[in-house]
């Protein structure tokens, strides 16, 4: 009997064993293959989940827009300089007086259903953008808009009044067929790719659109894994599961294995720590400026990542090179000394405050323990609070119930009004109660310039009210690093969050 | 027959207890739908909207009996997050959940019931030291961590398997079962260890008992002792705390899905929770919830069939 049973043991063990053995050699040679025979699929991992619509004008989280770059287009679209080119249109001008801008549209371009996109679906994009996006910025620009129509394949925009970032506005609505009603679930747009399935915390596929008017693109369908676990995201990586990951930390790309590729470049988001201007303490400049003397930026751009980051200075990142101004970056250097004055004199010594911090992002996390070694140094008792995103985004975001937060905001299209129209003091997303009449006037002026210099002038001149008041401690924008095996080339990064699948091919 | 009738009473009045304590507890905690949906672009006056169009404008009362109404007449509702009914989102990944615990119990009941049975019978004192220490060690490590373990060595080191490549059973047959292997073994491995460790015990005080020294003075041999009379004991224990581990595998998904990236019902419930996703998480929470009463329903039946003592009761 025990004879037997042991037999039995043995050849149940031994049979699970083959059973995993030939199984996921199955799974890898078909992976491989994939990847090697010319086909050129892309296999990507996301650490996060789309968004519950995929309708262009309903999306709100970053991670969503990046990917759904490849499938909708506007009638121009920002390049990796931040410049606009034509898209949809093949040629555009702008009148000399700035108010009227004609598009040409661009001959049999074709829309992923077949169709052939026509003047009227440009309308019907703009009068639905207009209408329903949830980007309060853009739903702004686009309200100034006096008429748009059409004539032939000429479409002609007038402005209420001067805009000169109006392009901006127009690459971000994006060129929908028109009453088309499903895009919600079944997005359908002009991008050198397009939308085929997704299936919610498994994955999104897009496959190549071989109508694509500047060429088809050279692979043939992109795979994007969804993970919510970065520790996961990453051992599949490492595994070599996965062709490319992007955002991925300092501490990853060091440790990773496989020989893939690591292309750094900047996350073009504003990390700072975020304070309430609305209460106390933080409503006296003094203190808010204490605070900034009292942050040694250099050692969290060290301590956190290597120096890998950018300074800022302001609500604008570096890669936003024309409205940057790097005269701001220094603006408060290391000062302990001067920062214990300034709290001497606003009669808040020994100060102590929370800082909430959303628990899912750990750069922002790991600033804010450094943020919170630092002050103490100083003299000041900071503690951190993590909070679930859902409960930052509902009490920290919406109910500005927060004394400090370590977060950071990106522009959702190229214009500088996208990162500082949040702090007019009357704008609904202004989370810090920021409220200043001379930052109000100049984005303003801004918003309204009849020339493109005055515009960067008066942005300039916002920027520097932000850094005066000390309206936020400015921290850095972070490094972006992804990662590509080195069956793939070409991937370049955008000022803006975007993740073009068109410009890889296989080496 | 009336057992059975007081059973499906209590199995419905439990789960209408726990689908209102889910329900109250969204409602205790802080976030609600709109925040995760409307994200940085939320203001006043859309969260407003969205509220009255997901319906949570309504007082909350009206809300869960709305809700229990459509999820009796089998309307599971529509999920805030992913848009879609609930019962689509559930269609795709409850049966990639319920192929992993099946497999897990089956892989516990193949490797358990046999080594618990040897280790049982055995009578070298230091081998039986041995294996129960090893036994102890296997039964304190949780499954997740088994995962890790698993991910790395299998899936970094030796390359039998890529983590995170889940290929679905549409897809593939073979290749979705060896994929879930790994995941399956995590989640067994202490339950094998426990029912090992039960059954050893419990054959161990059959043996003790007068009928074995009776059958032994017949002359009858210890192995047939064993087969018909010994087993039949003392697999009444080890049938009911399978049936409880068929129950807990389930529950384990939850965190095992997360180390493997399975797309199950177990990554569903914690986005969901997350998401404030109340149609999903409620869905899911009674699911759960049922099979663990059902399970348990169905042990006592077992018991009853097996240990004649319990049927004159």
């Amino acid at each position: 009997m025990r004879k037997r049973i042991a037999v039995l043991l043995t050849s149940l063990a031994l049979s699970c064993a083959l059973g995993a053995g030939p199984g996921a050699t199955a799974v890898m040679a078909e992976e491989t293959k994939n990847a090697s025979s010319g086909n050129a699929e892309l296999v990507v991992g996301l650490s996060q989940d789309l968004d519950n619509s995929l309708d262009p004008y309903q999306i709100t989280a970053a991670g969503t827009r990046e990917v759904l770059f490849n499938v909708f287009e506007g009638l121009v679209k920002p390049d990796t300089d931040g410049n606009f080119v034509d898209a949809v249109a093949s040629e555009h001008s702008v009148s000399d007086d700035g108010i009227t801008y004609t598009f040409t549209l661009r001959d049999g371009v074709k829309f992923h259903n077949g169709e052939t996109v026509s003047a009227d679906d440009v309308l019907y994009s703009f009068e639905t953008c207009a209408a329903t996006t949830t980007n309060t910025a853009v739903a702004g620009a686009l309200s100034d808009i006096q008429d748009v129509t059409s004539s032939g394949n000429e479409i002609t925009i007038t402005l209420k009044e001067k805009n000169s970032s109006f392009l901006s506005t127009v690459s971000s609505v994006s060129i929908v067929p028109a009453d088309y009603a499903d895009q919600a679930t079944a997005p359908v747009g002009t991008g050198p790719f397009r939308f085929e399935s997704y299936s919610p915390q498994d994955k999104v596929v897009f496959v190549r659109n071989d109508d694509y008017y500047a060429g088809a693109p050279a692979l043939s369908k992109v795979t994007c894994r969804i993970f919510e676990d970065a520790n996961a995201l990453y051992t599949s990586l490492d595994a070599g599961a996965l062709d490319m990951a992007l955002h991925m930390s300092l501490d990853q790309v060091n440790s990773l294995s496989n020989g893939y590729d690591v292309i750094e470049g900047e996350m073009n988001l504003v990390q700072a720590l975020y304070l309430n201007n609305g209460k106390a303490p933080f409503d006296d400049e003094r203190v808010r400026q204490a605070l900034c003397y009292a942050i040694d930026i250099d050692s969290i751009l060290e301590l956190t990542e290597d120096g890998h980051g950018a300074k800022l200075g302001s609500s604008v990142y570096p890669s936003f090179t024309k409205y940057f101004d790097e005269s701001l970056v220094g603006a408060y250097p290391y000062d302990p000394a001067k920062a214990a004055e300034l709290l001497d004199e606003a009669g808040a010594s020994g100060l102590s405050f929370t800082i909430k911090v959303p628990s899912n992002y750990t750069p922002h996390v790991d600033t804010a323990s450094v943020i919170v070694e630092m002050l103490s140094a100083a003299g000041i008792n900071a503690s951190i609070q993590k909070v679930e995103w859902s409960t930052w985004l509902n009490d920290v975001y919406q109910g500005r119930d927060f004394e400090a937060t370590v977060i950071g905001f990106d522009a959702a299209y190229l214009s500088a009004d996208a990162l500082l129209q949040r702090w007019v003091s009357t704008d609904s997303s202004n989370m810090i109660n920021y409220s200043n009449k001379d930052y109000d006037a100049a984005i303003e002026k801004a918003q309204h310039a009849t020339d493109d210099e005055e515009q960067v002038a008066a942005y300039k001149e916002a920027e520097k009210i932000l850094s005066d008041t000390a309206a936020n401690v400015y921290i850095q924008d972070l490094a972006d690093f992804v990662v590509l095996n080195p069956k793939f080339t070409g991937y370049e990064f955008y000022p803006l969050y975007a993740s073009d699948f068109s410009k890889i091919r296989p080496v | 027959m009336r057992q059975i009738i007081k059973k499906t009473a209590s199995l419905i009045i439990t789960l209408f207890i726990v689908s209102l304590l889910a329900f109250l507890a969204f409602q205790i905690i802080p976030g609600d739908p709109t925040t995760k949906i409307l994200g940085t672009s939320a203001s006043p006056e859309k969260v407003a909207a969205l509220r009255t169009q997901l319906g949570l404008d309504r007082p909350v009362w009206e809300r869960y009996i709305d809700w229990l109404v459509s999820f009796l007449k089998g309307d599971f509702g529509t999920s805030y997050n992913y848009m879609r009914p609930v019962r689509s989102l559930l269609a795709d990944k409850l049966p990639v959940t319920v192929l992993l615990t099946v497999m897990s119990f089956a892989i516990t009941a193949a490797a358990a019931i046999p080594l618990g049975i040897v280790l049982g019978s055995i009578r070298n004192a230091l081998a039986d030291h041995l294996t129960m220490i090893l036994d102890q060690i296997i039964m304190a490590v949780p499954p997740f961590f088994f995962g890790i373990i698993a991910c790395y060595l299998f899936g970094i080191v030796l390359k039998w398997f890529l983590p995170g490549g889940y290929v679905p059973l549409s897809a593939s047959i073979p290749g979705c079962l060896s994929y879930l292997l790994l995941p399956a073994l995590s989640l067994a491995l202490p339950r094998i260890a426990m029912t090992v460790r039960m059954l050893r015990g419990s054959i161990r005080h059959e043996l003790t008992q007068n009928y074995v020294l009776t059958a032994q003075s017949r002359g009858m041999p210890l192995r047939a002792i064993l087969i018909r009379h010994v087993m039949r004991n003392a697999m009444i224990p080890v049938v009911t705390f399978l049936a409880v581990s068929a129950a807990e595998i389930m529950t384990g998904t939850i965190i095992i899905e997360q180390v493997f990236t399975i797309p199950g019902i177990g990554r569903l419930l914690v986005s969901s929770i997350g998401n404030r996703d109340f149609p999903v998480v409620q869905a899911i929470v009674v699911i759960l919830a049922a099979w663990i009463m059902i399970v348990n329903f169905i042990a006592d039946l077992l018991n009853h069939w097996m240990d004649p003592r319990m049927r004159s009761e």
